[in-house]
C-alpha cells in the first residue's frame, strides 16, 4: 500500500480553504501552517497562463529528511506516509535542510511538524481534511498501489507531473496539468 | 475626517477602556465562552450542532463540532444542503475565528461627554436599551415615526425590521441592493418577470458555456458556484471570461477577453448583433416566449463585431468565435449576471443586455441555463397589524428610482441630510451588521448625513469604523453563539436549515432577536414580540412545516419535494411571464413607461485622465468585504491587500514589487494608509486593481488596522443608475504617491 495524492491544477482556484482546514483539524497554530498554495503566472499581458497549485509534504519514497534525522523520529508510517514522532524530535532541524519541497516547520513547541495525509482521518476511512473540504473538488487521496483506487483511476486518465523530480525523492503527490 | 464634525466625533473605542473592562469581569469572559455546550442532545449525537454560516451571504449549512471538553473545534458542511454540499469555504472553515476573536464587542456602550471630551461609557443592557427606547419614542412623536431608518445586512435585519414596522416605519434597507446586486435583480425582472435572488439561480453544474463578464468566481468564493464551475470544467463546458484582469477565472477559461475597462455594454450589444444577424438564437424559444425581437433586431444593425472592437480592443474575429461557442451550447448557456454590478450608473441597462443576450439563446428556465428555484413555505404567526406608514425615503427622490423594488441604503443617507424642501429628513438611524463607513460610497456623504441623526445606533460583533460614530453600541453574539431565522432561500428543491447555538454567548453580547424584542416591549409594542425565546418560534414555526426544533437539532437541513413548476420550462408548456405582455421583454415595456431607454444603449463613459488609472477593486477568496479582516484565522492567510500594477507602468513611475505606496484619487483623496505594490502580467496597463476589505483605521481592530488601503475610501465618485438608484463606483481613478498626506504638507 502507498498512499498518494492527485491535486488538479485546472480545477484548484488557490482559495486556501485546503490550508485552514488543515489547521482547524490538526490544531495548527496560527502563524503556521502544513499546507499552502503556490500560484504561477507566464507570459505577457494578454498572452497568459497561470497554474494554482496546493502544496504539502510530498510523503517521498525516497524521502531526504527520513535519511537525515539523526534519531529516527522522521520515519515511514502507514501505507509509505512520513511522519515525525514529536518526542523523538530534537529540533535539530536537519529534515528541514534536507527537504527540497520546504514542507516542514519547528512547531512552537520546539518538535518538527507537517502534513500527516490527515492518518488519523484515514485510519477511520475518511479523506485528509484538505480533500474532504477541497470546493473545487480537485484533491483525489488513496493508495497507489490499488489499480481501482480513485487516484490510481485518474491518474491513468490525466496528464501529470511531480515537483523538482530531479531531486530524485519519489514524491506522492502528483498534479493533474 | 474633518475637524468641522463636531457633534459626532468618532471615538476610537479606546484600549485602555476596554482593558479596565477586562479587569472587571475576566473569569466570566473567558469561562463562558469556552466551556459551555448549550444542549446535552449534542453530546449524545457526536458533539456536533447545526448551523448555517454568516461569514458571508451564501449561508450554506453545516455542522460545528465540539471536543470532548465542548469547545468548538472545527465547521464543516452538511452533505445535504443544496449551498454547499457538505463543503465550507475557507471563510465558512474558518469561521471559528469570527467567535474567537478578543476585539469583539463586549458590553453595551453610550457615547458621553466627559470634561468637553466625548467618550463611551459602558452600560448596562438595561439602561442601554432604555435609552434607545425613549429616545426612539421621543423622535418618532416629534417628527414621525417614518424618520426612523434600519440599515442592515444579514439575519439581524428580520428582527429589528419588525420592529421598524411595528413603529411604524418602513424605511428598511440593506447596501447589497442599491450598492451591490440591485441593477440585476431590476433588469430581470424587467426582462422575465422574475429577478435572479440569492444564491443565483443558474445551472452552472449542467451549463455548455459559461460567460462571466467581471465575474469573478473562484476570487469571490460563491460557494456553490465555486462548486459547479468546477464540475462544469470537469464535463468539459466552455468557459468564456471577460475581464481587464487575467482573474483566477480567466485562467480556467477557454477564452478570455481582456477588455478595455467600462465598455461592456459594446461587447454584449456585439454579441446580440451577432446571434441575431446570423441566426444562432433558439427561433423556437425567441418566437413563442419573447417579445419585441423586431425592434431589438433593427436597435443592434449597425453593433457589429467590428464597431465593438473600435471600443472594446477585442478582435471581431473573437467576438464572432464567443458568440459561436454561446449559440453551440445554446440552451444550456449562462450568460452569467455576475451579483456585485454597480459599476458606471448605466448599470441595469447593462444587466439588460446579459438577460436579452440569455433570452435569445434560450437559457432562461432550461437546463445549464437558468432553473426555476423553489422555496419552502414557512409560516408566520400572525401579528396585529402594523401602523401605516406614510412617508418613505422615496419623498425625497420625487420621480426617481421607480423601478427600484427594494429601499436605496443610499437613498436613506442622502434623504438624512436635511434639504430645504424634504419635510422629514431621517432623525433615527438602527445599523446592524453593515459598516457604513466602507459599505456606502463617497464616505464625507456619509459622515454629513451621520451627524445630521439625532440617534445613531450600532449594532454589531466587531468595533468597525461605524462603531465609532454610534450614539450607542449594542454587542451581538456571532452566529456561533446564537438561534436565527431558518434558512428558506430559493434552490433546486425547497430546503430549510437551523442555525443554533453552539456555545454560550461570549463576554456581554446578545442576540439581534433578543435586543429588538427587548426594545419592543419597552416601546409598549410586546403585540408584535409574541415569542418569550426565539426556541419557542422556531419550534411553532417548524411544527407547522413537518418538522420540530428537536428534529432540525438532530438533522440540521430538511429537503422538500417541489411542489409547483418544474426545475425547468417545458418544450410543451405555455408558460406565461409575469411581464406586461406575459412575455420575456426583449423590449421592456416597463421601461419605456418610466421613460427610460426600452432596449440597452452604448454610452462611453469617461476615462482616466493622464497619469491616472480606473480603480477596480475586487473579491479574495478568504475574506468577505471588510468583517473578516480581523479574524485571527483569516488574516493568517491574508493579512493585507495589494495593488495590482502592469509591468509597464511599474516602469513608468519606477514602481518595485512590495514597496508600499499611497493612493490618491481624481477627487485629491489619498489612501489613509500605504498599500504594497504588485508588479504583475495579470492586469490590463489602464487600471489597477485591490481586493475590497482592507485598510481599517478603527484601532480597535487590532489585526485589520491600517493593514492593507481601503478602496472604499478613495470611492468619492458615484455613478448613479437612473432606473433604479444604483451606486456606479467604478469612475474613480488613482494615481501614485509616495507620502502620506500628512507628511506631504510638513514638508
Ligand atoms: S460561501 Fe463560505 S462564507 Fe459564505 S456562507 Fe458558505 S461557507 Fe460561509
Amino acid at each position: 500500500m502507498r498512499y498518494g495524492m492527485a491535486i488538479d491544477a485546472l480545477k484548484c482556484v488557490g482559495c486556501s480553504d485546503c490550508v485552514v482546514a488543515c489547521q482547524t483539524e490538526n490544531n495548527v497554530p496560527i502563524g503556521y501552517c502544513r499546507d499552502w498554495i503556490v500560484e504561477k503566472t507566464t507570459g505577457t499581458y494578454p498572452q497568459l497562463q497561470m497554474e494554482i497549485r496546493s502544496e504539502r509534504c510530498n510523503h517521498c519514497s525516497n524521502a531526504p529528511c527520513v535519511r537525515s534525522c539523526p534519531t529516527s523520529a522522521s520515519h515511514y508510517g502507514k501505507g509509505g506516509i512520513v511522519l515525525v514522532d514529536e518526542n523523538a524530535c530534537i529540533g535539530c532541524k536537519a529534515c528541514i535542510a534536507s527537504c527540497p519541497y520546504d514542507a516542514r516547520f519547528i512547531h512552537p513547541e520546539g518538535y518538527v511538524d507537517k502534513c500527516t495525509f490527515c492518518l488519523h482521518r484515514v485510519e477511520k476511512g475518511q479523506d485528509p481534511a484538505c480533500v474532504a473540504v477541497c470546493p473545487t473538488k480537485c484533491m483525489y487521496f488513496g493508495d497507489l498501489d490499488d489499480p481501482r483506487s480513485e487516484v490510481s483511476q485518474i491518474m491513468k486518465k490525466r496528464k501529470w507531473k511531480t515537483l523538482i523530480p530531479e531531486a530524485g525523492t519519489s514524491p506522492n503527490i502528483f498534479y493533474l496539468i | 475626517m474633518s475637524e468641522s464634525m463636531d457633534r459626532r466625533r468618532f471615538i476610537k473605542i479606546s484600549s485602555t477602556f476596554l482593558g479596565g473592562l477586562a479587569f472587571t469581569a475576566p473569569l466570566l469572559s473567558n469561562s463562558i465562552g469556552n466551556m459551555i455546550v448549550p444542549n446535552p442532545e449534542s453530546r449524545i449525537s457526536g458533539l456536533r450542532t447545526p448551523t448555517y454560516c454568516e461569514v458571508c451571504f451564501w449561508k450554506c449549512a453545516g455542522w460545528v463540532e465540539h471536543d470532548e471538553s465542548g469547545n468548538i473545534k472545527k465547521i464543516i458542511g452538511n452533505d445535504e444542503d443544496q449551498h454547499s454540499n457538505g463543503r465550507f469555504c475557507p471563510r465558512g472553515t474558518g469561521g471559528v475565528g469570527m467567535y474567537n476573536d478578543g476585539d469583539r464587542l463586549k458590553n453595551p456602550l453610550i457615547r458621553t461627554t466627559i470634561n468637553g471630551k466625548q467618550e463611551y461609557r459602558e452600560a448596562s443592557w438595561e439602561e442601554a436599551l432604555n435609552y434607545i427606547a425613549d429616545k426612539l419614542k421621543a423622535i418618532s412623536e416629534k417628527y414621525g415615526p417614518d424618520c426612523i431608518a434600519l440599515l442592515t445586512h444579514g439575519s439581524g435585519g428580520s428582527y429589528f425590521g419588525n420592529l421598524l414596522k411595528a413603529i411604524g416605519s418602513r424605511n428598511i434597507a440593506a447596501p447589497s441592493y442599491a450598492q451591490c446586486r440591485g441593477p440585476r435583480e431590476v433588469a430581470f425582472i424587467g426582462t422575465f418577470g422574475e429577478g435572479i435572488g440569492s444564491p443565483e439561480r443558474t445551472d452552472i453544474r449542467d451549463t455548455r458555456c459559461l460567460v462571466l463578464i467581471g465575474s469573478h468566481i473562484g476570487e469571490n468564493m460563491h460557494n456553490g458556484h465555486v462548486q459547479e464551475m468546477s464540475d462544469a470544467i470537469d464535463k468539459g463546458a466552455q468557459i468564456i471570461t471577460v475581464d481587464p484582469r487575467f482573474s483566477t477565472a480567466a485562467s480556467k477559461s477557454n477564452f478570455w477577453l481582456p477588455i478595455k475597462p467600462a465598455t461592456d455594454m459594446a461587447l454584449l450589444l456585439a454579441w446580440i448583433h451577432e446571434i441575431i444577424y446570423n441566426e444562432m438564437y433558439d427561433k423556437k424559444y425567441v418566437d413563442k416566449y419573447t417579445f419585441g425581437f423586431d425592434q431589438l433586431k433593427e436597435h443592434v444593425k449597425d453593433m457589429t463585431p467590428e464597431w465593438a472592437y473600435g471600443i472594446t480592443t477585442i478582435k471581431p474575429d473573437q467576438i464572432r468565435e464567443t458568440a459561436r461557442a454561446m449559440a453551440n451550447a445554446s440552451p444550456s448557456v449562462i450568460i452569467h449576471p455576475g451579483r456585485h454590478v454597480t459599476w458606471y450608473g448605466d448599470d441595469t441597462q447593462r444587466l439588460r443586455a446579459v438577460a436579452i443576450l440569455n433570452a435569445l439563446l434560450g437559457s432562461w428556465g432550461r437546463r445549464g441555463g437558468f432553473y426555476n428555484p423553489e422555496k419552502a413555505y414557512l409560516p408566520k404567526y400572525k401579528l396585529p397589524e402594523y401602523p401605516k406608514s406614510t412617508r418613505s425615503w422615496r419623498d425625497a427622490f420625487p420621480g426617481q428610482f421607480k423601478l427600484a423594488d427594494l429601499a436605496l441604503a443610499s437613498g436613506i443617507c442622502d434623504a438624512t441630510i436635511p434639504s430645504v424642501d424634504d419635510k422629514c429628513s431621517f432623525k433615527a438611524w438602527i445599523v446592524n451588521g453593515t459598516n457604513l463607513i466602507t459599505t456606502l460610497p463617497d464616505q464625507k456623504n456619509t459622515l454629513k448625513a451621520i451627524q445630521s441623526l439625532e440617534l445613531l445606533v450600532v449594532v454589531d460583533t466587531m468595533p468597525m469604523e461605524i462603531t465609532g460614530y454610534a450614539d450607542v453600541v449594542l454587542p451581538e453574539c456571532t452566529y456561533l453563539e446564537r438561534y436565527d431565522s431558518i434558512r428558506v432561500s430559493g434552490h433546486r428543491n425547497p430546503q430549510i436549515a437551523l442555525r443554533m447555538p453552539a456555545a454560550e454567548p461570549k463576554y456581554n453580547s446578545k442576540s439581534a432577536w433578543w435586543m429588538a424584542r427587548e426594545l419592543g416591549l419597552k416601546m409598549g409594542l410586546g403585540a408584535y414580540f409574541p415569542f418569550k425565546t426565539q426556541e419557542e418560534e422556531l419550534d411553532w414555526q417548524l411544527k407547522n412545516m413537518d418538522s420540530s426544533l428537536e428534529e432540525m437539532k438532530r438533522i440540521g437541513v430538511k429537503t422538500f419535494p417541489r411542489e409547483f413548476d418544474d426545475l425547468y420550462i417545458d418544450e410543451n408548456d405555455n408558460f406565461e411571464f409575469n411581464t406586461n405582455t406575459g412575455k420575456i421583454e426583449l423590449y421592456s415595456t416597463s421601461f419605456e413607461e418610466e421613460g427610460h431607454s426600452p432596449l440597452p444603449v452604448y454610452t462611453a463613459h469617461d476615462e482616466p485622465p493622464e497619469g491616472f488609472y480606473r480603480l477596480n477593486y475586487g473579491r479574495a477568496p478568504m475574506h468577505t468585504f471588510g468583517r473578516t479582516s480581523n479574524n485571527p484565522n483569516l488574516a493568517d492567510l491574508m493579512d493585507e491587500n495589494s495593488v495590482w500594477v502592469n509591468p509597464k507602468v511599474a516602469r513608468d513611475w519606477d514602481l518595485k514589487n512590495n514597496q508600499y505606496i499611497w493612493l490618491e484619487n481624481q477627487d485629491g483623496i489619498r489612501s489613509s494608509f500605504p498599500i504594497k505594490v504588485r508588479v504583475t502580467e495579470r492586469i490590463r496597463f489602464d487600471s489597477v486593481y485591490m481586493v475590497h476589505g482592507f485598510g481599517h483605521d478603527s484601532k480597535k481592530l487590532t489585526q485589520a488596522h491600517g493593514r492593507g488601503a481601503s478602496d472604499s475610501e478613495l470611492i468619492s465618485k458615484v455613478l448613479l443608475d437612473p432606473i433604479m438608484g444604483g451606486t456606479g463606483m467604478r469612475g474613480n481613478f488613482v494615481t501614485f504617491k509616495f507620502k502620506a498626506a500628512n507628511m506631504e504638507k510638513n514638508t
